[in-house]
């Protein structure tokens, strides 16, 4: 019988990780009453007016395949949304794609990119999709880890310290899951500097662009030379709370794009089209919404980083994303018996920051996707946990 | 609209030290700002948003649209004042449209709600006509769902 499965299927898949967030994942699924703090998708329903042109197109049959790189008045759209946003022009011809959702692009330029034996720097503590795809194409990923007194942000003395000449890419997931990070210019100009005279491609993650709390986001290819060897990515689930509709992006000059696109086509064919439709009036209409969304998002990040940090588990402000990243080690736990006591104990639900990287260690990662009224019970009994804590210690 | 207003609309209980924290103002910044709609009328008052069918499902809710003839000397505003002091009388609006004022009652049943609008409201001298229409069921008021919440939906951890 043909049952040793793991012995025959393909062994990088097979020496594949699951997500460090899937044990907890199951932990809270088996409980009753657990309040999370540990989903990374909004609260908020999609606009309205998104949702009326999702129905009124599959009203009308609109049901097809699109382009394989999607619709062209999408494409045309997002080139719009990009000049306006980062101030660069993309051709909707032959520069934009669109994916089913950021996750597809993400996979797609890895793919397109990194052969095998190519290292590939990736910043960490970040979204756990990286390294597992860039290990599938043989190649080898390398940590750059970013320190909580930089506020988690990329230096250049780290980045030039990791590279060797075999690095291929740099991908820079920026604001950024889980610390909610983000990359100022001046970061991003000494970035660029390391990278000019080089070869290495970035994969920019710009997928919580919309939620940047201290002016506006700045994007990589802003940036003198970078336009040329960047794969932008960004999309409508966090910015449009539109995580199900499956709906992102890659923009790249047309020399990568082509390649991307093929792999699209083979893989994809083309993305869901009643979301293509809805996107249209996303980025036409609705651009009003994502910014109530952001002032709503950002009273509770002020609301849960003052929370932490009176409860003394302190907290660096974060002006992106919609994550907190207080650090937990003086409680004397890991991260992950912080993660798993608390939610047995106070069953709430937040994430150890280790399944983020190895540098996450140390640190939970708790979202602000939750109303006022649920963050305020949650940070209430998190108190409580930790005086149990503190009650056990001294015993 | 301020920020401080719209989340005061939906919950008028948050402390003026979390209020400060979520709008990156100081307690004092807070409470002069509050003090100041007050006085400038702005804050008429703090209320709960009670769900009166929770309490008593046989409570009745009625919008009575009145046509005035308004008073050569005051207009409207003397008429919609009087209606305004009965204590059974929620809301009084000025419309514009099909008709003038928009009263809502709340009562016991519909016989009560009928005999407010008949003798007191239908009494009036100034109204010419009144159309009562009883509430089957209230979904929002001030801004506030009050159907049971949709369930969160999401999962209880994703990446």
């Amino acid at each position: 019988m043909m049952t040793d499965y793991d012995n025959l299927l393909n062994p990088k898949v097979v020496e594949m990780k699951p997500s460090g967030i899937r044990r907890f994942f199951d932990m809270a699924a088996q409980m009753q009453g657990v309040i999370s703090l540990g989903v990374g998708e909004p609260d908020f329903k999609t606009p309205w007016a998104i949702r009326q042109t999702g129905i009124e197109t599959l009203r009308k049959g609109r049901t097809c395949y699109t382009a394989n790189a999607g619709l062209r008045e999408l494409r045309q759209e997002i080139a719009k949304y990009l000049k306006n946003a980062v101030h660069t022009d993309y051709d909707p011809d032959h520069e934009i794609l669109v994916s089913v959702g950021g996750s597809e692009a993400i996979d797609l330029s890895v793919r397109a990119c990194v052969a095998p034996g190519d290292e590939v720097l990736v910043v960490e503590p970040s979204f756990v999709c990286y390294s597992p795809i860039i290990s599938m194409m043989g190649g080898v990923p390398v940590p750059i880890e970013t320190k909580v007194e930089d506020e988690f942000r990329l230096t250049a003395e780290q980045l030039r310290a990791a590279i060797t000449p075999k690095t291929k890419m740099l991908i820079l997931p920026f604001p950024n899951n889980p610390t909610g990070a983000i990359m100022r210019r001046e970061d991003l100009e000494a970035i660029a500097e390391v990278i000019r005279e080089t070869n290495i491609f970035v994969l920019s993650d710009e997928i919580y662009s919309e939620l940047t709390y201290s002016g506006k986001h700045v994007s990589i290819v802003e940036i003198d030379g970078m336009r040329e060897r960047t794969i932008l990515i960004n999309g409508f689930s966090k910015s449009f709370a539109m995580t199900g509709w499956r709906m992102g992006f890659a923009a790249a000059p047309e020399g990568i794009m082509k390649h991307i696109l093929k792999l699209h086509q083979y893989c994809i064919m083309s993305a869901p089209t009643t979301s293509q439709y809805a996107a249209i009036t996303a980025l036409r209409d609705c651009m009003n919404d994502t910014v109530k969304m952001k002032n709503e998002y950002n009273i509770r990040r002020r609301l849960v980083v003052d929370g932490f940090n009176r409860l003394g588990l302190t907290c660096f402000e974060p002006q992106g994303a919609f994550y907190v990243f207080p650090c937990i080690r003086s409680t004397g736990l890991s991260s992950e018996e912080f993660c798993e006591k608390l939610i047995n104990s106070m069953k709430v639900a937040v994430v150890p920051g280790n399944a983020f990287g190895d540098c996450g260690e140390g640190f939970i990662r708790v979202s602000y996707a939750y109303s006022v009224t649920h963050l305020k019970e949650a940070l209430k009994r998190i108190g409580e946990f930790l005086k149990v804590l503190e009650q056990e210690k001294q015993k | 609209m301020d920020q401080l207003l719209k989340i005061l609309k939906t919950n008028a209980r948050l402390s003026n030290a979390e209020l400060a924290v979520m709008l990156d103002l100081t307690e004092e910044e807070v409470a002069e700002k509050i003090a100041a709609y007050e006085s400038a009328g702005v804050i008429k008052g703090y209320t709960a948003i009670i769900d009166d069918a929770a309490i008593d499902p046989g409570l009745v809710t009625a919008m009575i649209e009145l046509k005035v003839t308004p008073l050569s000397q005051s207009g409207y505003d003397e008429i919609a004042r009087e209606i305004a002091n009965y204590d059974e009388v929620e809301s009084v609006r000025l419309m514009s449209g099909a008709y003038d004022i928009l009263v809502s009652v709340t009562g016991r049943n519909i016989r009560e709600v009928s005999q407010f609008v008949s003798a007191r409201l239908a009494a009036i001298d100034a109204v010419s006509s009144t159309t009562t229409h009883f509430e089957l069921k209230a979904y929002k008021f001030n801004g506030v769902p009050i159907f049971d919440e949709d369930t969160d939906e999401r999962g209880m951890v994703s990446p």
